[in-house]
């Protein structure tokens, strides 16, 4: 392989430096600064309209950035947008195979694009199939297929050819959970063989899977880190606040400068506190008279919350 | 290349096969439009519905009306007591046309040297009657117009005096001058434009309205390979369209294929890739199906207008016809007509196909440089 030659860090699958990206007056994606590690699953976590997919628009050559630079797998994206999408490949948030053809020749297709040809093919082919479970439907029609089938699907045709670097788009937004564990059961499997991933998603235990990820808000980059750093290192104490009248009490609470948030789950309220306060628990006893405080271990949410500073949760 | 060309053809051909609609009308739209022109659509002009005004009664206004009646020019359904009430009948649209004959038509009569060879003119010579024409339609007119001059040997008792004419005209082609005739092979035309244009103008867009587009663009696939893969399996619907307006036009409407075959397919495919490629252009600017869908009527009119489809070449002002050259059909219109009705080679027509050919070429180059691999 010349690799080790184009590439100044081979242990690097992506690295980008001040992305930017403008629709208008909008700033989809503001001066991301990334370094996704080969051989792993890396997360974008972030609300709707955050800027996930258009980051990863940008990251594939998709999109043209409007200012910033990114070198994928060891080659400066631009302008070679076109020698990297043979070696990488990208599942879109919505199904982007056709209706109208039916699994076998969708993945005829895709591999007849990416010149897998002849035997090898053949073989790529009935191996996914197996792999994925669709050698019983073969024939059907892509269209009159479940959510669940339709994203097995997808993830046959974007790892037909074998890409070194796979994007996935909010991969599990159309199916149940069952059928999303399976999924990132096969996204280990992936990452196992030396598949770097890259996946946005906006569900927290999703996001708690992967190796590092980067939650994303507004188009800015607010954390990454691995899941246990994030936590850890998040600037704020959790403490559940169990007992009646929590609908008031949160009233109460969310008020404070130093909460960030509070949010309720079944009997206990989950109250954010910033770590700038030296005495939490002091803080909120004055309100809680007859409730029992408690301080807890930080969820994925929690770092979420705090990076977002509670703006799209609770 | 050729196996990406060829996975994208393949490709195309499954999901038309698949799509029963647009299949039906591939067969459909022809058929449809043949069948209207052959049949529907005349402009020889018979059966005019017609009234009368006879204020003479007499033999010859009879006879008169029996001679213009055997001549299937006109029908006369209606009989009206005065000119007001014939005026009226017009307006009515209840008869297109109304004779009114005078009182004093038996006199008009034999002093017609029409009816009286050997009646020089005098001032006593005044046209035998009047028509009164609903002059809106002006096709409607013009056919009364010709009957102005009508002989009226029939009602003198002579048998028909041949007038010497000034010119004699042999019609070459077409004797029997069918409409039909012409309009048949510039059916090709107007049915290839119509459908070949709209195929492929839906074609870019519709993967980009189905969201399969960023899936596309994020593989190796090469722009020209997208839009060849696009073309080349309507090349072959184009070539079913042509063969059934042919052999239904042979067979129903009895319009001789005088030339090769070999000059009407080399034609055909020239016509069939230009549009094609027309539409691929359109398919690169349009962002709906909709936008495609009336970027297509907006070149479909004019070339069903100007093509010299319905209206005579020669007779548009010089600005109408910058417009029609500017338009494939017009080329393929000259060219088809003249294999299919003159058995002309299409060497003889080399510049119509060079132009088709160049047009086509810098279609390709400027749909793929318009496609980009790129979202938003």
């Amino acid at each position: 392989m010349t690799e080790a030659a184009t590439s100044p860090e081979p242990t690097v699958a992506i690295s980008a430096s001040g992305l930017t990206r403008r629709f208008g007056d909008l700033v989809a994606v503001n001066q991301l600064d990334l370094t996704v590690p080969r051989g792993t699953i890396y997360g974008f976590l972030g609300p709707n309209g955050c800027g996930k997919s258009t980051a990863i628009r940008l990251l594939t050559g998709l999109l043209e950035p409007s200012a910033g630079e990114v070198t994928v797998l060891g080659q400066l994206l631009r302008g070679h947008e076109e020698a990297l999408k043979s070696r990488i490949g990208y599942m879109t948030q919505k199904f982007s195979l056709y209706d109208n053809l039916s699994v076998l020749e969708n993945l005829r297709f895709v591999a007849a694009i990416y010149g897998v040809r002849g035997q090898k093919g053949r073989d790529r082919i009935d191996e996914l199939l197996q792999q994925y479970g669709l050698e019983h439907r073969c024939q059907q029609l892509a269209g009159t297929m479940s959510g669940g089938q339709k994203q097995r699907l997808a993830l046959a045709c974007a790892t037909l050819h074998q890409p070194e670097l796979l994007f996935l788009d909010e991969p599990t937004s159309a199916v149940d959970p069952q059928n999303r564990r399976d999924f990132w059961e096969q996204l280990f499997d992936l990452s196992a063989a030396g598949t770097t991933i890259l996946v946005s998603t906006h569900y927290m235990d999703e996001a708690e899977r992967c190796h590092r990820l980067a939650i994303m808000e507004h188009g800015f980059k607010r954390a990454d880190g691995t899941p246990r750093e994030l936590m850890q290192s998040m600037g704020a104490t959790v403490i559940e606040v169990s007992g009646d009248g929590l609908r008031q009490l949160k009233q109460q609470l969310t008020v404070q400068t130093a909460v960030i948030s509070a949010s309720q789950a079944g009997s206990r309220l989950r109250v954010l506190v910033k770590d700038e306060q030296r005495d939490p628990l002091g803080l909120l006893q004055p309100f809680c008279g007859a409730h029992q405080l408690e301080i807890v271990r930080p969820s994925l949410e929690d770092v979420f919350v705090t990076c977002t500073g509670g703006r799209h949760v609770g | 290349m050729w196996a990406r060309l060829l996975a994208i053809i393949t490709k195309e051909l499954k999901q038309l096969a698949r799509d029963r609609m647009t299949f039906g009308m591939i067969v459909m739209i022809p058929l449809l439009q043949l069948m209207l022109f052959g049949y529907a659509i005349n402009t020889d002009v018979r059966h005019v519905p017609a009234g009368v005004v006879d204020l003479s009664q007499s033999s010859y206004s009879r006879a008169l009306l029996q001679a213009l009646s055997a001549s299937q020019v006109v029908d006369f359904t209606h009989n009206y007591s005065s000119a007001t009430a014939a005026e009226r009948a017009i307006t009515n649209g209840e008869v297109k046309a109304v004779l009114y004959l005078p009182a004093d038509f038996g006199e008009r009569l034999v002093n017609h040297p029409a009816f009286d060879s050997h009646r020089e003119r005098s001032a006593l010579t005044r046209p035998v009657a009047q028509w009164l024409v609903d002059g809106s339609d002006t096709m409607v007119a013009a056919t009364i117009r010709a009957l102005r001059t009508m002989p009226l040997d029939e009602l003198a008792d002579r048998s028909v005096n041949a007038v010497v004419p000034t010119f004699e005209v042999v019609e070459y082609f077409n004797p029997e001058q069918r409409s039909v005739v012409n309009i048949v092979p510039g059916l090709l035309a107007v049915i290839l434009t119509m459908t070949m244009i709209m195929f492929t103008s839906a074609a870019i867009v519709r993967e980009r309205e189905h969201g399969n587009m960023e899936f596309l663009i994020a593989t190796p696939v090469k722009p020209l390979e997208l839009m060849l893969g696009k073309i080349i399996p309507y090349v072959l619907v184009g070539l079913i369209q042509v063969t059934i307006i042919l052999c239904v036009g042979h067979w129903v409407f009895a319009v001789p294929v005088r030339g090769g075959l070999d000059s009407l397919l080399l034609a055909s495919l020239l016509f069939i890739c230009a549009s094609l490629t027309l539409g691929l252009v359109i398919s690169t600017i349009a962002q709906t199906q909709l936008q495609a869908m009336q970027m297509t009527v907006f070149v479909l009119m004019p070339s069903i207008l100007l093509s010299g489809f319905m209206f005579p070449y020669e007779a548009m002002p010089s600005a109408a016809q910058w417009i029609a050259e500017a338009l494939p059909a017009t080329h393929f219109m000259r060219m088809v007509r003249g294999v299919v009705l003159r058995q002309a080679e299409v060497m003889s027509l080399g510049e119509d196909a060079l132009w088709l050919l160049g047009f086509t070429c810098i279609g390709v180059l400027i749909a793929s440089k318009r496609f980009h691999k790129r979202l938003g």
